[in-house]
């Protein structure tokens, strides 16, 4: 794990609201808080190579986008497995998250987690469908979870920090 | 901002977007880099982003962060609620200021949501506190293993 300084800290504060849309946003923002935009950009970098930034990039409002439903997709995978199926059901174009979690039985089997995007309900079951043929996982026991109604984006504490790696998340 | 329906978006518009999914220089003039490669002007391309963020096409124009390398606590809270609670919970889980993206989702456990923590550590110690200011269980989720994380998609 890389050290964060004071001054990576400050920069990540000050760039998780978003990049300045101007020429040279780097500049912009270093203009900010007194650093050169060379330091900015090099701390910028190092913090990318180290992971603590995944990466920098746009993240797309889906349900504007016409993809409305989107849907939980779970499975219960033997653990002997999950790992490899885990790794293919990441590459599917549709899947934007896949994660190992724990089980809770018996309420909650599941163990593979991954959010596959549609542009309606039928869409997404018919990914999920074509999911657990690829990867040899229709005898496996599995459920897609919709959601019915959002009722919180973002939580105040949310800020910097909730721009990770979960849904697109609009500071309200 | 309206939700009524899906934006319409030219081909400039997706490529741009399809490019920036993927990520974004750490250079002095980024969207000169960005403008060249897709053909377009400097000035063009941040017009349109602009646009973009305006009409709500992209949520976000930045960084994304990497939760625990920065230091803080990430997961994924399920309740199982009985119709009668669920508003009353709804209520009392919202309040926290670690709670965010709460769906309603078709189950059992039927309340989903993300903790985001300023310390590993407090993420039992909210755990704790929903359970108690509510009655009831709170299933947590978090990941044990990490495969994709891409929040992108072909436009």
């Amino acid at each position: 794990m890389i050290e964060i300084s004071i001054e990576d800290r400050t920069l990540i504060e000050l760039i998780c609201d978003g990049l300045p849309l101007a020429a040279r946003p780097y500049q912009v923002l270093g203009s900010r808080i007194g650093m050169a935009e060379t330091e900015v950009i090099e701390r910028l970098r190092n913090l990318i190579d180290g992971g603590v930034i995944r990466r920098f990039g746009v993240v797309v409002q889906h349900r504007r986008l016409g993809y409305t439903a989107n849907g939980m997709s779970v499975w219960n995978v033997p653990d002997e497995r999950v790992r490899e199926v885990g790794e293919q059901m990441g590459q599917f174009e549709y899947v934007t998250l896949c994660y190992q979690r724990p089980r809770h039985a018996p309420s909650w089997p599941y163990n593979l987690f991954a959010m596959v995007h549609g542009a309606a309900k039928d869409k997404v079951l018919e990914q999920v469908q074509t999911i657990a043929e690829t990867l040899e996982l229709t005898h496996v026991e599995r459920d897609v979870l919709f959601s019915r109604r959002q009722f919180k984006q973002c939580g105040a504490r949310y800020g910097c920090k909730g721009k990770v790696d979960n849904e697109p998340c609009k500071t309200a | 901002m309206n939700r009524a329906k899906p934006l319409e978006l030219d081909s400039l518009d997706r490529a741009i977007i399809n490019a920036l999914q993927g990520g974004f220089p750490i250079s002095a003039h980024p969207y000169a880099d960005v403008a060249k490669d897709l053909g377009l002007e400097e000035q063009d391309l941040i017009d349109r982003l602009r646009r973009l963020l305006d009409d709500g096409a992209l949520s976000r124009f930045g960084p994304m962060y990497h939760a625990e390398r920065l230091g803080g606590g990430l997961t994924l809270a399920a309740m199982k609620l009985p119709d009668e609670a669920f508003e009353r919970v709804n209520a009392i889980v919202n309040g926290f200021e670690e709670v965010a993206h709460n769906y309603a989702r078709d189950h059992e456990l039927n309340m989903w949501f993300v903790l985001a923590t300023e310390t590993p550590e407090r993420i039992a110690e909210v755990i704790n506190e929903i359970e108690t200011a509510t009655g009831h269980t709170v299933y947590n989720m978090p990941k044990s293993h990490e495969f994709y994380v891409g929040l992108r998609l072909e436009l």
